[in-house]
């Protein structure tokens, strides 16, 4: 699944980080990659963007971006 | 330059990312005597300071805060060109501070591992050591040290821990010039376009693995619970409406007593002046024209302290990118980026730094599009003529017995530069900068206490910067703006009458109407008649497309030359009560004030921000653009004002 689908306060993690495009790269370099351990924290008003926790920070991203980072529980 | 850095040859790069407290330790190392410039060419800032190390001076130079030195921003390109020592004009470094903030290891260590592939020797200053160890976790920094190969040091500026031992570290690091030889090329060729990545988390995953116990209690997450009602869906919002309205009414509360007493001085000097000095084009040249001039803008010193102040308060505390993830659906459903929205909030303060804060925007279009709308946001420059306008009319009263019509105006004067901004970012979006809504990933740094002194630094430098254009270009305006309405002198015995004497009124308000000035202001009457204005107004107008603020200057010296001799209106606001139109009805009825706050609101009034929006976007065509759509939206503006007020029986 990806992680717009995982649960609020669920963790999960990262299997892929899909796509070749300069913010999947800025992605990754902020430490969202295979393996590590990710919560959805929670959603701002409308449901758009997410915050997530990664790697004991907080990053706010869409559901677009958030949409190519396939996860498992 | 002063001597001491010029004879300096040791020069050294700040590194971190955003948020890991850098500034705050740039300020600790250099003290009070940096220097802020721009990067030729490019909006990237340059920061740059002596820090004492120990008998030696070197220069500190803040490199702008960076996730990563991949150069797909202008920011990464100017960092990674000055570590490589091909930036014009900046020596190449001779070691490197980075910035690791110690809550937050693993993503702040990824800059290091790039830093570290220079060939240049780094020192790791570990910052929120305090706030790392209040949360109970622990570190060993020999054992990290070891692990990263680089010298590291626990720092606090607050407490000046780790201070001296830095300076110390980097000494010795600078006489052994030893670097340290990562590599991580070699994955890169195994695991695809981002083994790199891969490989350099990995590095760091074990190297903070081994030496870094975190405890997980679940107290230590403030920041989250915080959160719970900062950001909340219905309440997040409620809020930030709450905190602006509020700081809005605290600077008009704060401001107006320092503002009173620098009214009251420039009023003095000027009389002063008057009193010593014979009659004469000098004496009235520095009392009317730049005593009245500049005096006029300074006044409003405090609230743009008071601005500021507050916007770094914002920013510091963490509270500011909250906003903008509240915000970024917003932003997004007219095509913007969320990150647009500090730009814009920037742009409350002057449209200048917020047009160069886009950069951080990556893609060219989204950027473009904030830019042109980035001079709707009200500047401190549009407070004087805002504050002067409801002083004038509206001073005193309140809604809901409790909030004063001043500050509702205001609101409501920020609310519709907004909503402009918004229809036309919707416009442009979809025509000449049609491209889908950006992508939007920004990091939620923990709520920090402010660090005051990093507040009052920031306050104070714009501060500066603003007395610096009230001394220069408004001084020189005030000059121009003088001599247009004190030229051509009449010949008339009888109009030249100097003031006092039982001519004087009629003469001086016959000199101002026949000057070049007044002619000019005639010649534009019947454009802005409709909108409620006289030939006075603009001629205040016409001097205010230089700089919004020169429009309260103009004013006071047009006001104070034509000043009826009979009344007591000493100061401005008596001035703009008092004046009578030919037939003696009021110039100035509160529907008059509030079309001018509307045209204020409106229009492109600042050749700074002109010149910038060239640089910026490197072409004649956006700012010619901004002008002239600015210009026509403010004057249709003023005109559904005036004519609509009048319509509804107002005025």
């Amino acid at each position: 699944m990806t992680l717009t689908e995982l649960p609020l306060g669920r963790c999960g993690r990262v299997v892929s980080v899909n796509g070749a495009s300069r913010i999947t790269r800025r992605l990754m370099e902020m430490g969202v990659i295979p393996g590590v351990d990710v919560e959805v924290v929670k959603m701002a008003p409308f449901g758009d963007p997410i915050e997530i926790r990664v790697r004991g920070y907080s990053l706010a991203m869409r559901r677009s971006e958030a949409d190519a980072i396939e996860v498992s529980c | 330059m002063s001597r001491s850095e010029k004879h300096s040859r040791i020069t050294i790069a700040l590194a971190g990312n955003p948020n890991a407290g850098k500034t705050t330790l740039f300020n600790s190392l250099t003290g009070l005597k940096q220097k802020v410039a721009n990067y030729p060419g490019v909006t990237v800032e340059r920061k740059e300071g002596p820090w004492q190390l120990n008998g030696t001076v070197a220069s500190l130079i803040d490199l702008p805060g960076l996730y990563s030195l991949d150069a797909t921003s202008i920011d990464e390109q100017i960092a990674s060109e000055i570590i490589r020592g091909n930036q014009p004009g900046v020596p190449k470094p001779d070691a490197i501070v980075a910035v690791v903030d110690a809550t937050n290891l693993e993503r702040n260590l990824y800059l290091v591992t790039q830093l570290c592939e220079f060939g240049v020797p780094v020192v790791i200053a570990l910052t929120m050591i305090d706030v790392f160890e209040r949360q109970k976790h622990q570190i060993d920094v020999a054992k990290l040290s070891k692990l990263l190969q680089t010298p590291i040091v626990a720092v606090n500026s607050k407490t000046g821990r780790g201070i001296d031992e830095l300076a110390t570290k980097l000494k010795s690091v600078l006489d052994t010039r030893q670097a340290v030889p990562y590599v991580f090329d070699q994955s890169a060729d195994e695991a695809g376009p981002n083994g790199k990545i891969f490989a350099r988390y990995k590095f760091i995953s074990n190297a903070v693995q081994e030496s870094v116990v975190h405890s997980d209690l679940e107290q230590h997450r403030v920041s989250e619970k915080i959160d719970k009602v900062l950001t909340h869906k219905f309440f997040g919002l409620l809020i930030l409406i709450a905190v602006l309205l509020l700081v809005f009414q605290t600077i008009f509360s704060w401001a107006s007593l320092p503002m009173d007493l620098l009214d009251q001085g420039f009023g003095a000097a000027a009389t002063t002046v008057r009193d010593y000095m014979p009659p004469g084009i000098l004496t009235d040249l520095i009392a009317d024209g730049i005593l009245a001039g500049v005096g006029g803008v300074v006044v409003f010193l405090p609230q743009i302290l008071l601005l500021f102040f507050f916007i770094s308060l914002l920013e510091d505390s963490g509270y500011m990118s909250r906003a903008a993830f509240l915000l970024d659906k917003l932003m997004s459903s007219v095509g913007l980026h969320g990150k647009a929205f500090l730009p814009l909030i920037s742009s409350f303060a002057c449209a200048i730094p917020g047009i160069m804060a886009t950069r951080t925007i990556e893609s060219r279009r989204d950027r473009f599009a904030t830019i042109m709308i980035a001079p709707f946001m009200s500047c401190s420059a549009r407070l004087p003529v805002y504050t002067l306008m409801i002083a004038t009319f509206f001073a005193g009263e309140t809604v809901m017995g409790f909030l004063s019509v001043g500050a509702v105006l205001m609101l409501a004067m920020y609310a519709l530069g907004i909503a402009v901004a918004v229809v036309v970012a919707f416009i442009l979006k979809r025509t000449l900068l049609k491209s889908p809504p950006p992508p939007f990933l920004m990091e939620l740094p923990p709520y920090r206490m402010p660090n005051l002194r990093t507040v009052f630094q920031n306050m104070f430098t714009r501060a500066w910067l603003f007395l610096k254009r009230a001394g220069t270009v408004i001084l020189a305006i005030s000059i121009i703006l003088w001599a247009l309405m004190y030229f051509p002198r009449s010949t008339d015995p009888l109009i030249a009458a100097p003031l006092g004497e039982q001519h004087a009124v009629l003469p001086e308000s016959e000199q101002l109407k026949n000057s070049f000035a007044g002619k000019l202001g005639h010649f534009i009457e019947p454009v802005i008649r409709p909108l409620g204005f006289d030939w006075k107004i603009g001629v205040a107008l016409i001097a205010s497309f230089a700089a919004r603020e020169v429009l309260v200057s103009t004013l006071s010296i047009i006001y104070n030359v034509g000043r009826d001799e009979n009344e007591e209106s000493e100061t401005l606001i008596g001035a703009v009560r008092d004046a009578k139109t030919d037939d003696g009805r009021p110039v100035w009825t509160p529907l008059t004030a509030l079309s001018l706050m509307v045209f204020f609101v409106l229009a492109m009034q600042c050749m700074s921000t002109l010149a910038v929006v060239r640089r910026e976007t490197n072409s004649w065509s956006w700012p010619l653009f901004m002008f002239g759509y600015m210009t026509v939206l403010a004057y249709l503006g003023a005109l559904v004002t005036y004519q609509g007020g009048r319509a509804l029986g107002f005025g």
